[in-house]
């Protein structure tokens, strides 16, 4: 019933606008507008509007001869898993894009790329950082660094920046983003202060708010240094237990530190810690000023890398359709043309950087990572920058 | 090892009073009415944002006056989160468990309807107020004391000294005055007491009142010490603070306020020494082997009255 309906739809639309339908080309985005971290979904979406608006309000997408306006399909997987992936299914053998934005945490980009890559469709992961997002997935790429190169970034830099010569670790045992990372920063210290070096690594479960038994054994355990690979709605609690237990060392973050209402949560506690990450927005310049000062206007508060991860990721996208040549017309072929195209970019010059791909193996770009650190007006100001 | 150790406990009996207070609220109602009143939690989580709304407002973020120094809006928040919380429990009693009662059904009728509610109270939440977190203000500055290599907050000191004295408050109340009689008077015979002249429905909703006002309590002190609140933060905390209760003998006042350390300090203690994923595997093994020792709970004894 529900499908002859959509047939007849689809008839009537063909036959009163056909110029119309064939003049737009579709992206999707699995983004999370609720749940855990309803804000990393808010940047995305605000970031992609500012794209979508720019694009069409400049006559559209050129692609070979003929321009096509863009249009954007948000789905909302809610931060979980199993939703990320019924949402992918549905974008690509309802909607019908092209290619698909996101999702933006490994927890549910990993599954999401499996189907995206089963469904032969172009897949972007703006900033999933877990290795197993793209690997020997050849229609999924990511627009972010890894965690094999952010958790040695770090364990680098907390060596150096703190001569530490013995770290604690405390993340989510149940989630694979700060697990994953927590392990290579541990392999990456041990490797330079030697085994044993990491003094404590301590877990905790999602959603646990009480951090103070694990506290308590980093606080003894004599660690220079605390890394904690959380998001922004843990780290607050983290950092003011710490406090209230007695370790005033430094702590350091990563990446996840630096999407959403940290400073809004986090307050003076947070200030003065440095975390690793993406691009810095205190004290950028060129595009990404551009990019940055647009978007303060239309929103009102500053993007995060999220946001402009999201950018980079979409714009590289439309870019490498626009490389791949007029369209077929038909959705399978055009997305194989376009996953060809997006392997074939060489180097793609992003406002978070540029990004390289290397011409064989799982299409991560090679890219710099930023050390940023919380200045006492609760900015992410630049601190230095980490190149492979 | 030893100031770990001691340190340990210390973090024990803050984490316990939050469940020592919550529990508390579950065995009054149960005392009273034999009803597990599940939405407890998540009446303690609008405690939460009571207290949080009530907090900025008394610090002048609304712009309405100037705002007080921190300790005073402390001073005023506490009964004013008490108050409002229990408004929302006494109303909860007035629209869906009374009219149940009055139609004489089932217990396990209204114990389902108890868990309609807790979802209606964390689903009208996301709803109105949005799926963002939001961070409690600091109203007394955190100072840290070290004792002999144990670090111990004024917070800390604090929380634990609401709960002692809310226990103590408790008792009183149910074994000393006339309204606490009364109470005992319906857990034994909710049938005859009417006959003898002592209002039930007064008593029952000024049992919601005591119960919900110190989840409104457990709730502002909540959010003092994790500043970091959101619409689900009630649910699983209330269920780990009901078994608790169970654990102590649910009905017994002195037992939900053991039974919540114990909690407390088997968690605590578990993540201290295990990885934490074993936390809720070791602490709830042995509360059921408590159990199944005694099955009416460490302070529970198996008569008809309960409370």
């Amino acid at each position: 019933m529900k499908r002859s309906w959509l047939i007849a739809l689809f008839c009537v639309l063909g036959l009163a606008s056909p110029v119309r339908a064939a003049d737009t080309v579709k992206l999707g985005f699995n983004i999370p507008l609720t749940g855990d971290i309803p804000d990393v979904g808010e940047s995305s979406k605000n970031a992609a509007e500012m794209l979508k608006k720019k694009i069409n309000d400049a006559g559209g997408l050129k692609v070979g001869d003929k321009t096509y306006k863009v249009e954007f399909i948000y789905e909302d997987n809610e931060s979980k898993a199993e939703s990320a992936l019924s949402a992918t299914r549905k974008l690509i053998t309802q909607d019908g894009v092209i290619g698909m934005v996101g999702p933006q945490s490994s927890k549910q980009a990993v599954p999401a790329a499996e189907a995206a890559n089963e469904l032969k469709t172009p897949m972007m992961a703006p900033w999933s950082t877990n290795p197993n997002t793209t690997k020997n997935r050849p229609f999924v790429f990511r627009g972010c660094f890894l965690d094999t190169f952010q958790g040695p970034t770090a364990a680098k830099f907390a060596s150096e920046e703190f001569k530490a010569k013995k770290a604690a670790v405390l993340y989510d045992i149940a989630s694979d983003y700060p697990k994953g990372l927590a392990e290579d920063f541990k392999a990456a210290f041990e490797k330079i202060n030697g085994p044993g070096s990491v003094v404590a690594f301590e877990t905790f479960t999602t959603k646990d708010v009480d951090f103070s038994a694990q506290l308590t054994n980093i606080a003894k355990s004599g660690a220079e240094v605390l890394f904690v690979p959380q998001y922004y709605n843990e780290v607050p609690l983290i950092v003011q237990q710490a406090k209230s237990l007695g370790f005033n060392k430094p702590v350091l973050g990563s990446d996840s530190w630096g999407s959403g209402d940290l400073m809004g949560l986090c307050g003076d506690n947070c200030k003065g810690f440095f975390f690793v990450t993406h691009y810095a927005a205190a004290g950028a310049q060129g595009k990404t000023k551009e990019f940055i000062d647009e978007y303060t206007k239309l929103y009102k508060k500053t993007p995060d890398d999220v946001a402009a991860l999201t950018w980079d990721s979409a714009n590289l996208m439309l870019a490498a359709l626009q490389a791949a040549g007029p369209m077929s017309g038909d959705l399978a072929k055009d997305r194989e043309a376009l996953m060809k195209a997006m392997a074939g970019i060489k180097k793609f010059e992003g406002i978070t950087g540029n990004m390289s791909y290397p011409a064989t193996g799982d299409h991560d770009p090679i890219k710099c990572a930023v050390v940023v650190k919380i200045d006492d007006a609760g900015k992410f100001a630049f601190y230095k920058s980490v190149c492979p | 090892m030893l100031q770990s150790f001691l340190q340990n406990i210390l973090n024990a009996l803050q984490w316990g009073s939050f469940y020592s207070l919550i529990a508390l609220g579950y065995c009054l109602v149960y005392g009273v009415l034999l009803l597990i009143n599940f939405a407890h939690g998540d009446i303690f989580m609008v405690g939460a944002y009571i207290a949080f709304y009530c907090c900025m407002f008394l610090l002048g973020k609304f712009g309405v006056f100037a705002g007080l120094p921190g300790w005073m809006v402390l001073a005023v928040a506490v009964p004013l989160t008490m108050v409002l919380t229990a408004v929302v429990g006494v109303t909860l009693e007035r629209i869906a468990y009374r009219p149940l009662r009055r139609k004489g059904v089932n217990r396990l009728y209204v114990v389902i309807t108890a868990l309609m509610c807790g979802l209606i109270l964390e689903n009208g939440n996301l709803a109105l107020l949005g799926a963002s977190r939001k961070s409690f203000p600091t109203l007394v500055p955190v100072k840290v004391f070290e004792v002999f290599g144990v670090t111990v907050t004024n917070i800390k000191l604090m929380v634990i000294g609401v709960a002692i004295l809310s226990f103590l408050l408790l008792h009183f109340i149910v074994t000393r005055t006339k309204i606490g009689m009364a109470m005992r008077a319906i857990s034994y015979d909710r049938f005859a007491v009417p006959l003898m002249g002592i209002p039930a429905d007064t008593v029952i909703v000024f049992t919601f009142v005591l119960g919900s006002g110190f989840a409104g309590l457990a709730g502002l002190f909540f959010a003092m010490t994790y500043p970091v609140i959101d619409p689900y933060m009630g649910a699983l905390i209330g269920w780990k603070a009901f078994i608790a209760a169970v654990v102590g003998g649910i009905g017994s006042i002195a037992g939900a306020f053991a039974g919540g350390f114990l909690l407390g300090f088997v968690e605590i203690m578990v993540v201290a020494f295990f990885p934490s994923t074993y936390r809720d595997l070791i602490a709830f093994s042995i509360l059921l082997l408590i159990l199944s020792i005694r099955p009416t709970g460490l302070f529970g004894v198996a008569r008809r009255t309960k409370i």
